[in-house]
């Protein structure tokens, strides 16, 4: 899943353009056929990500189903992003970073406590971004709705003992992933605002976001 | 490893293979699961009692204790950063976070379907709908799924990140503790791992014992094991203040 397989697609031809500056949400339908390109403008930024099936949002991304459906841990060009149903949301067509990550879910005022401190409990998360970007989108919705995420640009190295670890991302400047929707989704974007580990390089950075029809 | 005294158990329970359970457990108490049969697996999901919106959070779990398998010494989190359930005592060594579920899909290809009618009880079940049968007991439903744990079972991942289900790594007898930290529902049932290897359907029944165990002391194993989860028994503490 390491291998880098450039995009065919311009952005003058995108019908959608923005750019998302770290700390904050951003949710969209994305049409089955519609190409979703997120660039990691600066470097080493994670993208923490969710999708729901538009019509059915109970229908939602699944890490472990992605993760068992291509019998491996890391996402890359070629990663059929399942749902809980075990239906292909989206398909990763092409991806210039090499490796993604799902196991690392999103950074949360709760597990910072845990993780770091607990005056870390102020500090913008992932989770509140997320909470910020679903009840804009869908009034009724709260942190039910919230499942285990996608780190697009995220290095977390599982080694065959079983150790984990979060390292310095292999993005950088440029980099970016594109999927294709093979239904109709909705998107869920948190641009992390974490500053206690290297997922951002200590410093969190815009990523933009395009849309091809 | 350690006998429970006959005095502190609550009861004891045969889950037979492929079937369902659920248990509010009560902080206080420990829930032994002791495999009957080789390869067993157990499947499993953690929820809050008092806020059933609060589950248990595999990404979290696994990032604060560095660890992408658990055993004794470990914690399983909630995604409030409060302690669900930890692992006081487990004599397999690995239990698998990573899988998740078997689907109806996965077992119909992989083994056959088997329904009611024909097969009485030994019908073949998968974990994915029995979850859901469960958590419909308590009013809860699709939108309540998260990442489940496989007990009993072992899946590494190489360099390049590709799985490895290791047929065999459980042994009939082993056991594992799940000391309650909050009071905590337990949604389980003893269907085949997702990635099991093996041509024959063969899940595995499992005994269950919920016992009367004593407070974490400030020596605890859970509690010392790492300075995450000394913060994470903290903020569970408060919890209930």
């Amino acid at each position: 899943m390491s291998h880098l397989v450039e995009s065919l697609l311009h952005p003058v031809d995108a019908v959608y353009e923005y750019t998302l500056p770290a700390g904050e949400p951003w949710m969209q339908g994305i049409k089955a056929g519609q190409t979703l390109r997120i660039v990691d403008l600066e470097g080493n930024q994670a993208a923490d990500t969710l999708f729901y099936n538009a019509h059915d949002p109970a229908e939602r991304y699944s890490a472990q189903d992605t993760i068992r459906a291509q019998g491996s841990l890391y996402l890359g060009a070629g990663t059929q992003l399942m749902s809980t149903r075990g239906n292909a949301l989206l398909t990763i067509t092409a991806d210039t970073c090499g490796r993604h990550d799902t196991l690392g879910g999103a950074c949360s005022c709760e597990s910072n406590m845990v993780r770091y401190a607990q005056k870390k409990r102020s500090m913008h998360a992932c989770r509140d971004s997320f909470l910020r970007g679903i009840r804009q989108w869908q009034p009724g919705w709260t942190k039910r709705d919230i499942t285990h995420n996608i780190n697009f640009f995220m290095n977390v190295p599982v080694t065959e003992d079983g150790g984990l670890t979060f390292e310095d991302g292999v993005s950088s400047s440029g980099r970016y992933v594109e999927m294709r929707a093979e239904m109709d989704v909705l998107c869920l974007i948190s641009n992390c605002p974490q500053l206690n580990n290297p997922c951002n390089a200590y410093h969190p950075t815009p990523v933009l976001i395009l849309i091809w029809p | 490893m350690a006998e429970i005294d006959p005095r502190l158990i609550r009861f004891s329970e045969l889950v037979p293979s492929g079937a369902n359970w659920s248990h509010v457990l009560k902080r206080g108490t420990t829930l032994r699961l002791e495999s009957l049969g080789d390869s067993g697996n157990v499947s499993a999901l953690f929820y809050n009692f008092e806020l059933l919106n609060e589950r248990l959070n595999l990404p979290d779990t696994l990032k604060c204790q560095h660890t992408a398998r658990l055993t004794a010494g470990h914690c399983l989190y909630s995604d409030m950063g409060r302690i669900l359930v930890s692992i006081t005592e487990d004599t397999c060594g690995w239990h698998d976070p990573l899988s998740g579920w078997s689907t109806e899909s996965g077992v119909a290809s992989r083994y056959g379907h088997r329904t009611y009618q024909e097969a009485r009880n030994e019908m073949r079940r998968n974990a994915r709908d029995n979850f859901l049968t469960e958590l419909g007991k308590y009013g809860m439903d699709e939108r309540d799924l998260a990442m489940n744990v496989n007990f009993f079972a072992k899946v590494t991942a190489d360099r390049e990140g590709r799985l490895q289900f290791h047929e065999g790594h459980s042994k009939a007898g082993m056991h594992v503790d799940l000391r309650a930290e909050m009071n905590t529902l337990v949604i389980l049932n003893t269907c085949v791992h997702p990635l099991d290897t093996s041509p024959h359907y063969a899940p595995q029944p499992v005994q269950l014992t919920v016992w009367s165990s004593p407070p974490p002391n400030e020596q605890d194993v859970c509690r010392v094991s790492c300075p995450e989860n000394t913060r994470g028994f903290e903020i569970t503490r408060r919890y209930f203040l």
